[in-house]
């Protein structure tokens, strides 16, 4: 296991390279997941203001 | 396509392709990461330090694909104001600026100990540096102007310049001397890299290319609930 994480001496090189793809990736993950969410609740609580909207939000989703 | 015009046919259509495109994406990167850490040999001249190439050249070439999509969208934009492809090219774009990032970290982190230098100023490096500050670029822009359309257009028609930057990254190595090694993988006369090396990096480009559809879908389900919003908001008080 030890050896696993020596990487052959090469650890500071292969660890942080796999950390900075796993944090941009997620990163934009959970930003678009978070930028999603806000704007369903937004538009959900703006339809619910206009009940001719809400109608037809109803019909078409 | 033309049935793709219509935005509410896109959001059924991409609801429906949504989980699928997210579990492709979970299962390639998860077996991906198996393949690159456990499986795949250490390479005769570098070691263990190629394990770095199996994020670094999917995220390469996503880094190139995200950019060729959001210039083409961009394109489509312009000339046929298809009503779906800003929205397509402005989704695209903090993605494809995350590949490049990667791209260029993970490349710094291999040449340290491969080349003895974390960056040289060859064509190869600076065409993928070129690359991100179009990127950054095009998301400016988007969001320079008051009036959206216009931020729109400004952006997009950088995104249709830029796409001659394409073709030096893919030929750079090529056409100019430089530290970078040569295509190994996509080569008229087949591959050269070994395939105990190839297949799992082609599991982990597969691993990417899903994870880009499952955000690109996501962020232009975002956009366009928020033109929904914002035209409920302004357009009919």
């Amino acid at each position: 296991m030890a050896a696993f994480f020596a990487m052959g001496g090469y650890a500071r090189f292969v660890w942080p390279a796999y950390a900075v793809a796993a944090l941009v990736l997620l990163g934009l993950l959970f930003w678009s997941l978070a930028s999603y969410r806000r704007i369903k609740i937004e538009l959900a609580a703006r339809e619910a203001k206009s009940p001719r909207r809400r109608k037809q939000a109803a019909r078409n989703p | 396509m033309p049935r793709l015009a219509n935005p509410s046919q896109f959001m059924k259509l991409s609801a429906a392709l949504m989980p699928w495109c997210a579990a492709a994406a979970a299962l390639f990167l998860g077996a991906g990461l198996y393949l690159a850490l456990f499986v795949a040999p250490p390479d005769y001249q570098q070691g263990e330090s190629v394990r770095i190439m199996y994020v670094h050249v999917p995220a390469a070439w996503l880094a190139s694909l995200a950019y060729a999509l959001m210039a083409g969208a961009s394109a489509v934009g312009l000339i046929w104001r298809h009503p779906l492809a800003h929205v397509a090219a402005e989704s695209a774009a903090p993605l494809g600026a995350g590949f490049t990032l990667i791209c260029l970290v993970s490349g710094s982190l291999w040449g340290e100990p491969m080349w003895g230098t974390w960056w040289v100023w060859d064509a190869r490096l600076t065409s993928v540096l070129v690359l991100f500050f179009l990127y950054l670029g095009f998301i400016a822009l988007e969001h320079a102007f008051d009036d959206r359309s216009r931020g729109t257009r400004a952006a997009a028609i950088l995104a249709v310049v830029g796409v001659i930057n394409l073709p030096i990254i893919k030929f750079s190595v090529d056409w100019w001397n430089t530290l970078h090694q040569k295509e190994s993988v996509f080569r008229l006369d087949g591959p050269t890299i070994a395939p105990s090396l190839l297949w799992p990096l082609l599991v982990m480009a597969v691993g990417f290319l899903f994870f880009f559809a499952t955000l690109l879908l996501l962020r232009m389900r975002a956009a366009l609930l928020e033109a929904r919003l914002r035209a409920l908001t302004f357009g009919n008080p």
